[in-house]
């Protein structure tokens, strides 16, 4: 690996992991992590890092607060002329 | 601005009194329709609100405000659109408004530090092949990702919790905190450096 390539990943990391990458940057971070083995262990960090936030926020409605939504229908009255 | 119109001594024909009943009718039906759509996705914006503040009772306060906010302004609503921005779009403002966001102080620690700090942190403390993905993640509880999410500032939290939680496009989180896309980047940038500094902080202790 070339530092070089790392400073380039390290730039591409994030939009790598948010699939925003335009298809030449995507070829260039991907053939430089098939090479990086430092790269390729910080983008599953990362990657696993992503999935865990994303499991903390599981946790559903609390009960009765749907109702208490339903209630609110019909605030937006209607409009006669 | 028109002249009042009256109807005294002008009696409603029954072709416009016709008309007129229709077009209530399709209001009604299209603010229903509304309703139906928004309240699906209730429990969705309900997660997202649940990581922007501190506490369940927070959340739950936070999306009442934001629906009855919401169906309010239902008309200023174009179908079509993505709802579930418009909505949370709604609840970040109010939660902006009511300053309910605990002000943290600014970060004592720069967060120029790699973004390998954690892993780097958690190899240190257990040797170098600790640097599995798997044995990071062992130290990482469900506990210390929420706790090290709200203790990043609010201005990284909304933007981490829109993009990684809410899986809302930059685009969107820019449109929603009205901010540049640009901005929503370098904060998301930095508020995922903020929360592995938490975390490694965290798991380190």
């Amino acid at each position: 690996m070339s530092d070089r390539g790392c400073e380039k990943c390290e730039e591409l990391l994030q939009e790598f992991l948010d699939r925003t990458l335009t298809n030449d940057e995507w070829a260039l971070a991907e053939s430089h992590l098939a090479g990086c083995d430092y790269c390729r262990r910080r983008y599953r960090f990362e990657e696993t890092l992503r999935r865990y936030v994303k499991l903390s926020a599981v946790e559903r409605m609390p009960p009765g607060l749907m109702a208490k939504l339903e209630e609110l229908r019909g605030l937006g009255g209607i409009e006669t002329a | 601005m028109q002249p009042p119109v009256t109807r005294y001594g002008s009696p409603v024909s029954e072709a416009d009194s016709a008309t007129e009943a229709r077009r209530i009718a399709q209001e009604a039906r299209d603010r229903a329709r509304f309703e139906d759509e928004a309240l699906a996705l209730a429990d969705q914006v309900y997660r997202v609100a649940r990581r922007l503040v501190g506490s369940r009772e927070e959340a739950e306060d936070l999306v009442q405000e934001a629906y009855a906010r919401a169906f309010r302004s239902w008309r200023s609503y174009t179908p079509g659109t993505n709802m579930r921005a418009w909505l949370l779009r709604i609840l970040t403002n109010l939660n902006v408004d009511r300053g309910r966001r605990i002000q943290r102080t600014p970060q004592t620690q720069p967060l120029e530090e790699s973004d390998y700090y954690l892993a780097n942190k958690v190899a240190s403390a257990a040797g170098e092949d600790a640097l599995d993905q798997d044995q990071v993640v062992e130290r990482m509880s469900q506990d210390s990702i929420v706790k090290a999410l709200a203790d990043i500032q609010p201005q990284f939290r909304d933007v981490v919790v829109l993009v990684d939680i809410g899986d809302f496009t930059y685009a969107d989180a820019a449109q929603i905190l009205d901010i540049p896309i640009g901005t929503v980047m370098s904060r998301l940038h930095r508020g995922r450096r903020a929360l592995k500094q938490k975390l490694a902080e965290e798991t380190m202790a």
